[in-house]
């Protein structure tokens, strides 16, 4: 196992305010990190800084390997503009070779030929030619997920893939990125959705501007951190999540902060709820005009 | 009808208008897809009407030259007449990218959030243009120079040789940006946040649609007018996304759209004698809304 990432005690914010600080933490090749925080615990920050867009305000970003070379493969959450954008999947999972292909006005034989081979992996290869904006959700995903591969084999960062996607396609994607990680990709993914946490192998938890947890998934449930964690999510999004028998005998030693972080959650599941409808009614009137 | 054409055809004007003119609509519509996906649409009618203030400055400074220089003979008065509309351009072309490229900052930083910038500097330099043209215009017919400024009424007609070489090369080298940075554009346009990330600088390529958007406004004032100008870029975009569902075939519709509809335009504007502009965008409006049908037939089929 090679190290491929590591932050060395990173400090992020702008212009001059701090948003997140002391992260430390270590990323091998082969490992399924995933990055768990409420919303404005500074993920996002963290996500950028990762993937080089803002510079650290102190601390250092270690990158090895094809994370130095290519940068990391990047799904990003969606955007309105896809939603209405005219293009094919094929061209969609090329433009992940866009950084590869430098001053070079056309994609090579070499690219295309990876962007194939990525789309066959994905399972998407039938919908080469079927237009973005006409796909499900899930299939949606799965296109996005091929042109990160496209940019780097190796390591992938996912930005919330799974929102707004119904159970079942959830499900599949997460069996789909774990098996991806089962074939050697490092995977790092960014959620508030407790069922990210099943597949994972280590955990980066952050909170209110710093990092309350990193290690292992087996002592991160284990933890006080993690279970309280684990049992606000489940219950508030009547999940069922592999938590240890013992949690629920877990004292809440502030209930202030538990009861935020439940309604957080709550709001977070609304929320959750609403873009699923909105998004189904999109399809679904897709389907209707199709 | 077709004596007419060819009676009118025999004249050099006339062709050259026409090639100008296919050239132009061609261009314009090649950015259009991403100007419109970018939600970027009204970044072209702000930088129109940018484009008219600076054309307005140029009178001014040309009239001011003009006067300070040269005596009232008709010959003299012509020359120079003739001189400051290719300089014109000159002119309008730095500061229409200029404002491209201030508008496309102000979008970044959204302190002033960029609808809001460019209402403030599109009406800002309308009424710049239009007090300048009042105040130190020469020619007696001030509306009809402004109305002929906005609707570019038949100031495709009237092109001097070197504007026409201008405007055709300016035309090609938009053409061949276009398709050396195809992929680059899609990508940019697609998803910017992915993009660099990737490691593209994004920021360079979004600068370079600034600026050809700028050269394509600039070029299509001559054939429209800067009121038209969003018409041309806009809606042969729009017609091609409503049928076409891959990028290329929507990029290749809209530039056939927006040729077949200036060749149309420009000939129906001479039978009938109407106004240029606005039978070419009349003419974008109809193959707009028979696209629109077209796609209704198209989705319950």
């Amino acid at each position: 196992m090679s190290q491929q990432l590591r932050c060395k005690n990173v400090s992020l914010g702008y212009e001059g305010d701090t948003v997140a600080e002391g992260l430390d933490f270590t990323l091998e090749s082969g490992d399924y990190l995933c990055i768990l925080g409420e919303n404005g615990s500074g993920k996002s920050t963290l996500i950028k800084a990762l993937l080089g867009l803002i510079p650290v305000m102190s601390g250092e970003i270690e990158r090895s390997g094809e994370a130095k070379q290519s940068g990391i493969g990047y799904l990003p959450q969606q955007t309105v503009v896809q939603r209405d954008f005219p293009a094919s999947v094929r061209e969609i999972v090329r433009s992940g070779c866009i950084a590869k292909s430098g001053f070079r006005p056309f994609y090579s034989k070499e690219e295309k030929a990876l962007a194939d081979e990525n789309m066959e992996r994905l399972g998407i290869k039938e919908l080469a030619g079927r237009c973005y904006r006409e796909l499900s959700g899930g299939q949606q995903q799965r296109v996005l997920l091929a042109r990160a591969l496209c940019a780097a084999g190796s390591i992938l960062l996912l930005d919330e893939p799974v929102t707004g996607l119904d159970p079942k396609a959830q499900a599949e994607l997460y069996e789909l990125i774990a098996s991806l990680n089962n074939s050697g990709v490092t995977i790092i993914m960014v959620s508030h959705d407790i069922g990210a946490v099943r597949f994972a192998s280590h955990i980066l938890h952050i909170g209110s501007g710093r990092q309350l947890f990193f290690g292992k998934k087996e002592d991160y449930v284990r933890s006080r951190l993690g279970r309280s964690y684990i049992i606000t999510e489940s219950t508030e999004s009547g999940e069922d999540a592999d938590i240890p028998e013992e949690a629920e005998t877990v004292p809440d030693e502030k209930p202030v902060s538990g009861r935020l972080k439940a309604a957080a959650a709550a709001g977070a599941g609304a929320l959750a709820i609403g873009t699923g409808a909105a998004i189904r009614h999109y399809v679904k009137r897709g389907e209707r005009n199709a | 009808m077709l004596d007419k054409l060819a009676y009118y055809f025999s004249f050099p004007l006339v062709r050259h208008a026409m090639i100008v003119g296919l050239l132009i609509a061609l261009c314009s519509s090649l950015l259009g897809v991403s100007l419109v996906l970018k939600r970027f649409s009204f970044i072209g009618d702000g930088l129109s009407h940018v484009a008219f203030g600076a054309m307005s400055a140029a009178t001014v400074v040309s009239v001011t030259l003009k006067s300070a220089a040269s005596g009232n003979n008709a010959v003299a008065k012509w020359i120079t007449e003739v001189i400051d509309k290719t300089n014109s351009m000159v002119i309008i072309l730095p500061v229409t990218l200029i404002a491209a490229i201030l508008l496309l900052r102000t979008g970044q930083n959204t302190k002033i959030k960029g609808d809001a910038a460019i209402a403030m500097i599109s009406v800002g330099s309308l009424a710049i243009g239009y007090m300048l043209v009042n105040m130190f215009s020469a020619s007696a017919n001030v509306a009809g120079d402004v109305c002929s400024t906005l609707f570019g009424s038949t100031s495709i007609l009237t092109l001097t040789v070197g504007e026409v070489w201008l405007c055709a090369v300016l035309a090609l080298i938009v053409i061949a940006v276009f398709v050396l940075f195809y992929n680059k554009i899609f990508a940019v346009t697609f998803d910017e946040n992915f993009t660099r990330a990737a490691g593209v600088r994004a920021g360079a390529y979004n600068l370079l649609i600034a600026i050809v958007t700028a050269l394509i406004i600039v070029l299509a004032m001559n054939l429209v007018g800067s009121l038209l100008i969003s018409a041309l870029i806009i809606f042969p975009a729009l017609s091609a996304m409503r049928v076409f569902k891959s990028f290329r075939a929507v990029i290749i519709c809209s530039a056939a759209v927006s040729v077949v509809c200036a060749g149309a335009g420009l000939i129906a504007s001479l039978l009938f004698s109407t106004p240029v502009g606005s039978t070419i965008v009349t003419a974008d409006m109809i193959v707009f809304f028979m696209f629109c049908i077209v796609s209704k037939f198209l989705r319950r089929a």
